[in-house]
């Protein structure tokens, strides 16, 4: 377990952050740097068994059929990354305590940072690749948070944008790439993938594996063509720099790359892509970071080339070289991060990282000036820092490895190693050696020491490495390097070879370097004259130019008109569905024909008849109300005859409730519709419609004239409706027994709905232009007489009790007839309003004493007690149960659990329709309706008098 | 019959888009109530047609017609009265408060 806690202390610390910057800053750190340390803690409990070459596994299955689960591993590399990243992400909250100032809010800064040290634990932890890219992502986005973290910079947020989409599609490609991966090796455990390498780089599909996964990794490891997004991530905050963009994220790619060498490594295609890739890099990094000016731009660049050297040692493909590449990769981050963190200081102390605005600062800030010093000449390879040691082993891999030709390698290695010597002797020589200027921006000191105690103990590392590797470093070396190779290494690392070719190629590095530096102004007067490829220009222009074809296409299909969306949307299925037709083969259907009924086929032709009708007279607003309910009631017939008692049921029920509330809503709104579309308009839309319904019309027939492909679910639900549920109403079993949990989605929704309509009256009942209207609503067309009727009073008096009986027997014996909860809250809900339309809503309102609300609430509470009942017999949720009872002196009767559901179901349903007629009604009251004192209008005894 | 029923189906398609293309809110929701009747009675016979043989269990029984198309069905047909209706309500809030049942925005509003 301790491996998952690993990888979730940081997140834990993510939210203490957050929650702790009220009692100050200095609590806030306190806590981040807590957990961060308990999580370096716990990995270094773990990191003997490790060194001694066993690796540690923790097991969570998550959705193990998808191959997914939160299995970690922790091996040599593992330990080597998770240090990195635990240790130098201590240092950096440190620091970050001291340069962020009191303006920036430190809290959500901790925050998005500790977030970012979970995903990047989480990537060098995992051992499934499904987790892992998921912690991938999360490095993505956390990133994103963290570059753009000063919002109000615009080259923050576009340098946040441009990083999230470099990195983030490079993420798309990764994810491709791995599942490919996962299936080639039949697993998506690294463990087991590992142990695939030679099936893996066997099989067809090794190739798009590759490059995908590749694409991945360069891009996040800013490898050409991807490099030009470091850059300008560099507007991010000092301590993000550091952490995110020299020792961490930017080494997630090599990570990956490391981590999966044993299954994608030693192939031609490996060694040419990815060593072509890393020498490219190395040197346009190390040029192009020579005639920089921004100190931070400098160390980007060199970062960059620094990430493409350890990417040449990778594609080289041999063990010897894999071990330079993680030797270098733990070099790189001490004396990388002690550089940041040693630029930032001077931008903070000086106000300007501008390096022709700077020199002779070792006078002013002597302990800055001693940090870069040191560091400086580590990246630049002079004896006996730790730099040294692993340019020497690089020199001594590439002037044996033939690239195009026997020495190419060497030679182009030794050229970036020289521009490295120069932009690092630069950096001292520019910023700090010289004179003492009078015009910094801001005369500059040493800060505190809690802000250089960071980068100093870096740089101690830096000397203590360098002077005793064996003692030091060795040790975790040899056992990442055995974790990438999977065979046992014990590397030996030493200053002095001999003699050697290296030794030479080091030398003339460093003079050839000194003198580049010698000749800097006129280099970098040809440079400037020169125009460049910009890359952040090609990105803007490839993302502008996509924008504005999603803005034109976005502007065409939704442009504010639902009519064009809808026409849109119908023509584009219509052709889709014509283009199937036509370019598939098809063949009549096999089912012969369910004969002609003469009264079927008198209610055929009423149904097209009124429909055509509904048609032609729909600007007549009543009118074509009324047609469309006849339509609704016709169907509900169709249903009676073809054996579909519980659907006719139900659909005259619901016709009549939706007829009662559109008549209540068209109360308000005009009586007619104006002719208003041109005639080539409806001519469109008819063309489009017809079509549309001769294409549905079509798929209809064809589906009904064959069988079923394979069996149905049918036959099990009709076989187990009477055994399984204890109901021979298999409808009624499959809504309350089989499909519970269906229902139960159902009702809640109908209830959000009715809730909605509620909510949606209040706000139209609140002050506003739509209260003002209703205050000031006159009735646009005559008033009857009597608006109460006593006839109707009379007569739904009598019927109301009837109803509600009928409404008790439906639901009563719907589990075994036709019937049913739902029918049942429909014909209470019927009877209840014909007290409305007789009376009056005011008048009924008054006598109803039970809340509509509270109705909806208890019908899905009622529904979700019975289902919870089932986990009292240790039944899964909504498990049914029945038993029969006998009752003397009623005959055998059934008892089911389902007819509690059904009670639950009845009132969700009976509230939703009566809450909708009810918020509907409301208008009415406030647009002057009167409230009525007595039942109906005209009082036969009071008019006798 | 299958014919017939299929024609239906293809009318009440193409009334309830049609209707849904005007440019008044009430003929799109009746076009909407049209559309619904529509795939309702689509799913439906996706069981296929069958004639006096209702899905109730009955040793007398000679067969039984598809149960499960008309449970889908039973629950869409109450479910869409709720869309209806807050449709409907979302319509009157509309001619309440800008005072037009206009369905297009038009340019600059």
């Amino acid at each position: 377990m301790t491996l998952a806690l690993i990888a979730l202390l940081p997140f834990v610390g993510a939210l203490f952050a957050g929650l702790t910057i009220r009692a100050g800053r200095g609590v806030c750190a306190a806590f981040a740097a807590a957990f961060t340390a308990l999580a370096l803690l716990l990995l270094a409990l773990n990191a003997p068994a490790v060194l001694r070459g066993e690796v540690i596994q923790t097991r969570i299955d998550w959705l193990p059929q998808i191959g997914l689960s939160a299995n970690f591993m922790l091996d040599g590399l593992g330990v080597l990354f998770a240090g990195l990243i635990l240790g130098i992400g201590l240092l950096i909250i440190l620091y970050a305590r001291f340069y962020l100032s009191e303006a920036d809010p430190f809290g959500r800064f901790l925050t998005f940072l500790m977030l970012f040290q979970g995903a990047m634990v989480g990537i060098v932890l995992s051992d499934n690749i499904l987790l892992l890219l998921v912690f991938w992502e999360l490095t993505s986005l956390s990133s994103f948070l963290l570059i753009g973290f000063w919002g109000h910079l615009a080259e923050g947020r576009q340098g946040a944008r441009m990083a999230l989409a470099v990195t983030g599609g490079g993420g798309l490609a990764m994810i491709a790439g791995m599942l490919i991966l996962g299936n080639i090796a039949g697993s998506y455990d690294l463990s087991v993938i590992l142990t695939q390498g030679e099936a893996v780089r066997a099989s067809d599909w090794y190739l798009p594996a590759l490059l995908l996964i590749l694409l991945g990794c360069f891009a996040k490891s800013a490898q050409f063509p991807f490099h030009f997004w470091l850059p300008h991530a560099m507007a991010a905050p000092t301590p993000v720099s550091a952490y995110l963009h020299s020792a961490t994220m930017v080494k997630a790619g090599i990570f990956l790359m490391a981590r999966l060498w044993p299954v994608l490594a030693g192939t031609p295609e490996w060694f040419w892509i990815v060593t072509t890739a890393g020498l490219i890099t190395l040197l346009i990094g190390a040029k192009t970071a020579l005639f920089k000016h921004d100190l931070k731009a400098i160390l980007a660049y060199s970062t960059v080339s620094h990430l493409g050297l350890i990417t040449m040692l990778l594609g080289i493909g041999t063990k010897a070289a894999a071990t330079v590449a993680v030797f270098h990769i733990l070099n790189h981050a001490t004396f990388k991060a002690a550089l940041f963190m040693a630029a930032g200081i001077v931008d903070h102390e000086a106000h300007t990282r501008d390096i022709r605005r700077l020199g002779g600062l070792r006078h002013l800030m002597p302990i800055t000036a001693g940090i870069v010093a040191i560091a400086a000449l580590s990246m630049a390879g002079i004896p006996p820092l730790n730099g040294f040691l692993s340019k020497e082993m690089m020199l001594e891999e590439v002037v044996h490895t033939p690239y195009l030709t026997p020495w190419l390698l060497a030679a182009l290695a030794t050229a970036g190693a020289l521009l490295s010597v120069a932009y690092s002797f630069r950096l001292v020589a520019h910023g700090f050696m010289g004179p003492v200027r009078s015009d910094y921006p801001h005369k500059p000191h040493d800060p505190g020491f809690g802000m250089w105690a960071a980068p100093a103990l870096l740089a101690v590392l830096v000397v203590l490495i360098g002077l005793m590797p064996m003692t030091l470093a060795a040790w975790l070396v040899d056992a990442a390097v055995g974790a990438v190779t999977g065979q046992a290494v014990a590397v030996k690392i030493s200053h002095w070879h001999g003699l050697t070719i290296p030794l030479g190629l080091s030398a003339f590095a460093i003079l050839g370097g000194a003198l580049v530096l010698r000749l800097h102004a006129p280099f970098q007067r040809s440079w400037d004259a020169f125009p460049k490829p910009d890359g952040k220009a090609m990105f803007d222009t490839l993302t502008n130019t996509l924008a504005a074809i999603a803005r034109r296409l976005t502007a065409f299909s939704h442009n504010g008109s639902l009519s064009s969306a809808i026409a849109i949307g119908v023509a584009t299925i219509t052709l889709l569905g014509a283009y199937a037709f036509v370019s598939g083969t098809h063949a009549v259907g096999t089912r012969t024909a369910t004969p002609m009924n003469p009264v079927a086929l008198a209610v055929w032709l009423a149904v097209v008849l009124v429909t055509l009708a509904t048609l032609a007279l729909h600007r007549q607003r009543l009118l074509s109300l009324v047609l469309v309910g006849v339509i609704g009631l016709l169907i509900s017939l169709g249903f009676a005859w073809l054996s579909a008692p519980d659907l006719a049921l139900t659909q005259i029920t619901v016709e009549v409730v939706t007829i009662v509330l559109m008549l209540l809503a068209l109360n308000f709104l005009p009586k007619t519709t104006p002719r208003e579309s041109s005639n080539v308009r409806r001519l469109r839309d008819a063309v489009i419609a017809g079509a549309a319904g001769l294409g549905t019309a079509g798929l209809a027939y064809a589906m009904m004239m064959r069988d079923f492909s394979f069996p149905t679910i049918s036959a099990f639900h009709l076989a187990q409706s009477k055994p399984g549920a204890g109901g021979t109403n298999a409808v009624n079993t499959i809504i309350v027994d089989f499909r519970g949990y269906d229902t139960f989605g159902e009702i809640i929704v109908l209830g959000i709905a009715a809730l909605l309509i509620f909510a949606l009256v209040e706000s139209l009942l609140s002050p506003g232009p739509a209260n003002d209207r209703l205050l000031a609503w006159r009735p646009d067309s005559p008033r009857a007489g009597d608006r109460h009727p006593m006839m109707l009073v009379v007569a739904t008096r009598l019927m109301l009790p009837l109803a509600m009986m009928v409404g008790v027997y439906l639901y009563l014996r719907g589990h075994n007839l036709p019937g049913g909860g739902f029918v049942a809250g429909l014909v209470f809900a019927i009877a209840l309003v014909m007290q409305y339309m007789a009376s009056g809503y005011g008048w009924t309102a008054a006598r109803l004493r039970f809340d509509y609300h509270a109705l909806i609430g208890l019908g899905v509470l009622v529904a979700a007690a019975t289902g919870i009942g089932a986990w009292f017999g240790g039944l899964p949720f909504l498990t049914s149960g029945y038993d029969y009872v006998h009752l003397w002196p009623l005959e055998e009767f059934e008892l089911a659990t389902a007819a509690l559901f059904d009670l639950g179901v009845f009132l969700t349903v009976l509230g939703a329709v009566m809450l909708a007629l009810a918020s509907l009604s409301r208008l009415s009251v406030r647009a002057g309706q009167t409230v009525n004192t007595r039942a109906y209008d005209i009082e036969p005894e009071t008019e006798a008098k | 019959m299958e014919a017939l029923i299929a024609a239906t189906i293809g009318l009440l398609t193409a009334g309830g888009i049609y209707l849904m293309l005007r440019a008044r809110t009430f003929p799109v929701i009746l076009g909407l109530t049209l559309l619904s009747y529509a795939v309702n009675v689509f799913i439906f016979v996706s069981g296929r047609l069958a004639v006096n043989l209702p899905a109730i269990i009955d040793k007398t029984a000679t067969g039984y017609t598809d149960p499960l198309p008309q449970a889908l069905v039973l629950t869409a047909i109450v479910i869409s009265f709720g869309m209806t209706a807050v449709i409907v309500l979302m319509a009157l809030g509309s001619w309440l408060t800008a005072g037009h049942d206009r369905v297009d925005l038009e340019d600059g509003q």
